[in-house]
């Protein structure tokens, strides 16, 4: 094992032992091949992009997901779990679990809420905004010379005024009363489907 | 989306119609739902512990997230990833749109296959949507396309910084 790929077998490792991917054991780990390790933070090898075209389209739900997607690749179902970890400990992987969408529940009132803050004061709101439970989304985005807000956030309601008040309330509870905002609800959803990369926003 | 029980539940008054579309899931489905929010393990037999954990047996477990998806109470399953890692581009942009033509340029937008949302909104600026790519350069191509199909400018808001939420909502 080069020094290299020593480095990634432990980044691994840690990964697992955090219990990002429960149940994955030592053994497991180490049944992944030289080559498999050396291509999971490159993406050269054509079976590990497959094997991302495959999980693009969801967790087959079959009763062996995971032998399911080793047939489909050519990798061995002990490459497809150790991979699966390393990606959703490298970050690659966001999450592996389901989206309700909002509209099917009656969450109908969607507002997306346009901050203009200083810029010294734009990542300690974002963080802060994004751990309230009513904040779906929170994104740091370029100004334009005619559009000054650099964060957003979108809340998810059944009702307009009560996506209102929780706005209000997070204004004062983070103190953004002099913050110029603005909020846009939603008229209409054109739109909604997965990207290439099945994003979760609008 | 994540909620607290204190408010989403029925004792605010404000969430009926939440209220009412969750009460057509079974219990059942409610606890798949919350339960796989919270992410599916990766062990040899994900779906039969889970299944287990849940008190069903998996066959029950995969034909109900089969029947969520087909219901569209579900968008998707599986693994999210994260675009910019992918090695692609999710970017919003926003038009504004005289009301009279909204309905026009919201068809041209759709029609392109990179777009992923396209919701009309209350304000002048009054479509916003997000283009997804894998090819560098495309989302301008995408843009510059729209412009000239609508006549109407493009406005590009790149991201900068994702801030980290946790997505739960209990039904």
């Amino acid at each position: 094992m080069t020094e290299a790929s020593a480095g990634r077998f432990q980044g691994l490792s840690q990964g697992l032992s955090q219990g990002l991917s429960q149940g994955l054991s030592r053994e497991l780990l180490e049944g992944l091949s030289e080559h498999a390790l050396a291509g999971a933070p490159h993406e050269q090898d054509w079976r590990h992009t497959r094997l991302r075209a495959c999980l693009e389209q969801g967790l087959p739900l079959v009763p062996e997901p995971f032998k399911a997607l080793a047939e489909e690749t050519g990798l061995s179902v002990g490459e497809v779990r150790a991979l699966i970890g390393y990606w959703q400990h490298s970050g690659l992987i966001k999450r592996v679990g389901l989206v309700v969408r909002h509209r099917s529940l009656g969450l109908t009132a969607n507002a997306m809420v346009v901050w203009n803050l200083p810029d010294e004061r734009v990542d300690e709101v974002g963080r802060r905004l994004a751990s309230e439970p009513q904040v779906t989304l929170c994104y740091q985005r370029l100004r334009r010379p005619d559009w000054p807000y650099n964060l957003y956030c979108m809340i998810h309601g059944v009702r307009r005024e009560r996506v209102e008040a929780q706005i209000t309330a997070l204004i004062q509870r983070h103190a953004l009363e002099h913050v110029e905002h603005q909020i846009l609800f939603s008229r209409r959803a054109y739109c909604q489907r997965g990207g290439r990369f099945t994003p979760e926003m609008p | 989306m994540k909620m607290t029980a204190s408010n989403h539940g029925s004792t605010d008054g404000t969430t009926s119609a939440h209220v009412d579309v969750v009460a057509k899931l079974t219990q059942q489905e409610r606890d798949i739902i919350n339960r796989l929010q919270r992410g599916v393990p990766l062990t040899p037999d994900p779906y039969g512990d889970l299944a287990q954990e849940l008190g069903i047996t998996s066959r029950q477990l995969l034909d109900s997230l089969r029947d969520l998806l087909e219901r569209g109470v579900l968008s998707r399953f599986g693994p999210m990833f994260q675009a910019e890692r992918m090695g692609g581009a999710l970017s919003l942009a926003a038009m504004a749109v005289p009301e009279h033509d909204v309905e026009r340029v919201a068809a041209i937008v759709n029609a392109c296959s990179e777009v992923a949302h396209n919701y009309q909104r209350e304000h002048r600026f009054n479509l916003w949507f997000v283009i997804a790519s894998d090819e560098p350069g495309r989302t301008a191509e995408v843009i510059t396309e729209i412009e000239g199909a609508s006549g109407y400018e493009v406005i590009h808001l790149p991201k900068e910084e994702e801030f980290h939420v946790h997505l739960h909502l209990p039904v």
